[in-house]
């Protein structure tokens, strides 16, 4: 039972970074009608920025802050100079220069931190575990993880439902030509968009970093999942991803936890281990294709799309 | 007098959220007339050719085409038992000519498609029928240019051309006239006029000159309901109709 | 199109129909070159070339022609190579039984994906697709007794009653003269009856419904057969390096693969051949310039994607569309 919610909260904390990822891509695509592949490398970035700037500075919580800020910085700057000139394309180049683009990022990496990964590490407040429950020491770290984004989505909230920028993003999501109307530097706000996905994606990058991995491809493996989140979650809508990601963080965590027991106990030896970690891979998929045949739209896809 | 009509619409509703778009809708088409919808833009036309083709779903009431229940039948179903429509914004196949275009049509037509070795552009039981219904709309000439060549009202008669294809019984035109010239309104019109008896029409038009030359009878559709119909005369001179519908136009000439 | 451009576009020598005769015949030569010079590794590389042209092709044909972005074609390349790499495993070597298996797997699994798949659009048909290659991606590193993560050698090749295709010259034909039968029968296909159903419900799927064509399946035979030809390919890459392994059908060689449809030209025979030479050959190339080749190759992908209309056969002068 301990065990249980132990996983629990690792699938809350794997769905909160999913969040992450998903928010800004689900407002990339809502909003830009673009198909991001590169989103992964911003990931991956805000990983490897932690890691080089915690570093230098000595401290976690600057070199985040400073990750952050340099992820938000390529973000733009790569919404300016490559991005905007696939926009009204349609979704096989935007593919196919995204892809390019994921290549072209992890090369660069290797090019200036070289093919080895780096590490970044926890200052020691952050170290301990934490006891929540009688007998259940959590990590600390992971709690943090949660506390944070779950900060993150409130403020992104906030920013949506609350502030001008996010009422011209509501709208660009449903109906991106009337934004334009309106006589709103649509080009700014799409840089500002775009680089608003980054950031999250960077932060999302570092904050899993400590405990997960920071290397080259980091970015491709998370990207999927992302995805699904947001098919699942409806495209163009943050709360749908919210929920989307929990989802699907939890059910991955859980899945892959319990099910493999539980195919042992049903099953051969052999065809548990063949099965086990096939299927646990393939449970958020399975849960992808029944949400697309009940709603093809996502659970919440945004209103006029 | 059952079987003078061909077409049943019966107590068709739709809502869209809190929008009734179509309110008890009930009309009747006679074999071989042309029949014309008229009303002001947002009556709900769309919607109900929607229902009509089978890309919308009613929320309640019946459509019978010759006396079959066909409400829930699915679109490419519609065109096999003879119901052809033409779409208000030209809806072609970009890149491939006009002939290429009209041979698609027949080709739904001719059995199945699971042919995969021989040229479809060189089977005459294609190309031939293509080319006559050309013919019948006036576009022979054009019918090796690209679609993308073709002017508007070129491609509202390719429009045309394509559902006479498939060699319907009935065939719904949704505002045909739109944006065409004077000159190519009264070609359409004169084909029109060859068309009916033979093929039953339902005209959705705006273009009251050609609605009054060619309507047998005239429906008028006002917040989704039919407000009046009947014969062309009576049609004009119905108070309730002037009111709706030809009255704003008065006051639009009027300006 | 002005007529002048378009007698050009047509005429017989046309730069498009000079440059497609004209790699034909390098192609075909490069055998002969590998005898002259020495340089096996030239006949092994453009064999690969051969191969992916191949699962290109199969890949343009739903795709380019049908418009339906499948990003998980690699499964197909995976799902042949391991039909033979485990038959090959379980002591059935000959290739009368592999490929067939192979062929008629990819197949299934095409009409299963395709089924559930092409009920979606635009970018959930791209998603979905992706996470149907993934599942066979976990499967196969599941796989423990054929190799898992790590995959597993073929040691020998299939065996067609007493001839085997370690002859590398003759396997290079082989592969030849499948890609030139393929390319045969995809325009054979893609000007048929089923083609234009095809082309048409890419073109304008609610007109093709609204004149009487269930577009979903022909669309869906269309998939399914893509599938099965892209599992030929999966056999004929297994049997090349003799090595089967996950990374086969990682997503991102589903990215390849339409890279080389789009590089070489969606609405060309020829394209798919064009775009995968270009893309292995510069692949090749750039790292022998550079340790880090993706530096190159990714920017230029990109700016394939925002200016090139039509690929390298659109350069040529070939169709922008249709």
């Amino acid at each position: 039972m301990l065990y249980f919610i132990e996983q629990f909260l690792n699938g809350i904390q794997l769905g909160m970074l999913l969040f992450l990822l998903a928010a800004g891509l689900t407002l990339i695509f809502g909003i830009m009608d673009l198909v991001n592949l590169a989103h992964g490398s911003l990931y991956m970035l805000g990983a490897y920025f932690a890691a080089s700037f915690a570093a230098w500075t000595d401290s976690f919580v600057l070199g985040a802050i400073l990750a952050i800020a340099a992820t938000l910085v390529v973000g733009m700057a790569l919404e300016v100079i490559a991005i905007r000139r696939l926009y009204g394309r349609n979704h096989l180049d935007h593919v196919l220069g995204t892809f390019g683009l994921l290549l072209f990022f992890d090369e660069l990496v290797r090019l200036i931190w070289g093919p080895a990964g780096m590490t970044l590490s926890l200052p020691n407040e952050m170290l301990s575990a934490v006891q929540i429950l009688p007998g259940l020491f959590y990590p600390a770290y992971r709690l943090v993880i949660i506390a944070v984004t779950l900060a993150v989505a409130l403020l992104l909230y906030v920013l949506v439902m609350r502030t001008r920028l996010g009422m011209l993003i509501r709208a660009g999501a449903s109906n991106r030509e009337m934004v334009g109307a309106l006589g709103v530097n649509i080009k700014l706000l799409y840089t500002l968009v775009f680089g608003l996905g980054a950031a999250l994606a960077g932060f999302a990058g570092l904050m899993q970093a400590p405990i997960l991995t920071v290397q080259i491809g980091m970015g491709e493996n998370i990207l999927i999942p992302a995805f699904v989140v947001v098919v699942i979650g409806g495209i163009g809508s943050i709360r749908g991803a919210f929920v989307a990601a929990l989802l699907v963080g939890v059910i991955d965590t859980i899945g892959r936890a319990f099910l493999p027991d539980l195919l042992h106990d049903y099953l051969s030896e052999s065809a548990a281990a063949t099965l086990a970690p096939a299927l646990s891979s393939m449970l958020i998929y399975l849960l992808m294709a029944l949400v697309l045949v009940v709603r093809p739209e996502g659970l919440f896809p945004a209103a006029g799309k | 007098m059952a079987d003078e009509a061909l077409l049943e619409i019966d107590s068709l509703t739709k809502h869209f959220g809190g929008v009734v778009a179509s309110d008890g809708i009930s009309l009747t088409l006679r074999r071989g007339e042309l029949h014309a919808l008229i009303g002001p833009n947002g009556a709900g036309k769309t919607t109900l050719i929607g229902q009509l083709t089978g890309e919308v779903a009613p929320d309640s009431g019946r459509i019978r085409f010759d006396s079959r229940d066909i409400t829930a039948l699915p679109v490419y179903r519609r065109s096999r038992i003879g119901l052809a429509r033409s779409f208000q914004i030209a809806s072609l196949f970009p890149d491939f000519t006009a002939l290429d275009n009209v041979a698609l049509a027949v080709q739904a037509h001719s059995g199945h498609s699971f042919r995969f070795w021989r040229d479809a552009r060189r089977e005459p039981q294609l190309r031939e029928p293509a080319r006559a219904a050309l013919v019948r709309v006036g576009l022979a000439q054009r019918a090796d240019v690209a679609v993308t060549d073709l002017s508007h009202g070129e491609r509202r008669q390719l429009e045309i051309a394509m559902a006479l294809a498939t060699r319907p019984r009935m065939l719904l035109l949704d505002e045909p006239m739109a944006g065409m010239g004077p000159e190519e309104s009264a070609r359409l019109v004169a084909t029109l006029r060859q068309l009916k008896g033979g093929i039953t029409i339902l005209l959705v038009e705006h273009d009251m000159d050609a609605v009054f030359a060619l309507a047998d009878r005239i429906s008028v559709l006002v917040y989704g309901r039919i407000i009046a119909s009947g014969d062309p005369a009576t049609i004009r001179t119905d108070a309730a109709v002037r009111e709706a519908y030809l009255g704003e136009r008065d006051e639009a000439r009027h300006d | 199109m002005s007529d002048r451009r378009k007698h050009w576009r047509d005429s017989r020598l046309s730069p498009r129909v000079v440059v497609n005769a004209a790699l034909l015949v390098v192609l075909a030569l490069v055998p002969v070159y590998a005898a002259l010079t020495g340089d096996s590794f030239a006949m092994t590389l453009f064999a690969r070339v051969l191969i992916m042209a191949i699962a290109a092709l199969s890949l343009n044909l739903i795709m380019g022609f049908g418009g339906m972005v499948s990003f998980g074609h690699a499964a197909y390349l995976g799902i042949g190579g391991y039909a033979v790499g485990i038959l090959a495993k379980e002591g059935i070597g000959s290739g009368f039984v592999q490929w067939p298996v192979a062929v008629a797997a990819s197949a299934l699994y095409a009409l299963v994906v395709g089924a559930l798949s092409l009920r979606t659009r635009g970018v959930y048909f791209i998603m979905i697709t992706l996470a149907f290659a993934q599942m066979v991606y976990y499967v196969a590193s599941g796989l423990d007794r054929y190799g898992g993560d790590d995959g597993l050698t073929i040691y020998h090749r299939s065996q067609f009653g007493d001839f085997g295709l370690n002859n590398a010259t003759l396997f290079y034909y082989l592969c030849f003269g499948l890609l030139l039968a393929s390319i045969y029968l995809v325009w054979r296909i893609v000007n048929s009856r089923f083609g234009l159903v095809i082309r048409g419900a890419r073109l304008n799927e609610r007109r093709m419904r609204a004149i009487g064509f269930p577009t979903f399946r022909y669309k869906l035979v269309c998939f399914v057969i893509a599938g099965a030809m892209c599992g030929l390919a999966g056999a004929l890459l297994a049997n090349h390096t003799n090595f089967i392994s996950p990374a086969m059908m990682h997503w991102t060689r589903s990215g390849d693969l339409i890279v080389m449809a789009v590089l070489g030209g969606m609405h060309a025979m020829f394209g798919p051949l064009i775009g995968a030479m270009t893309f292995l050959l510069l692949e090749q190339g750039l790292s022998h310039v550079t340790g880090y080749p993706d530096l190159i190759l990714g920017p230029l992908l990109l700016i394939v994607a925002i200016y090139v209309n039509g690929g390298i056969d659109g350069l040529m002068g070939g169709a922008r569309r249709g």
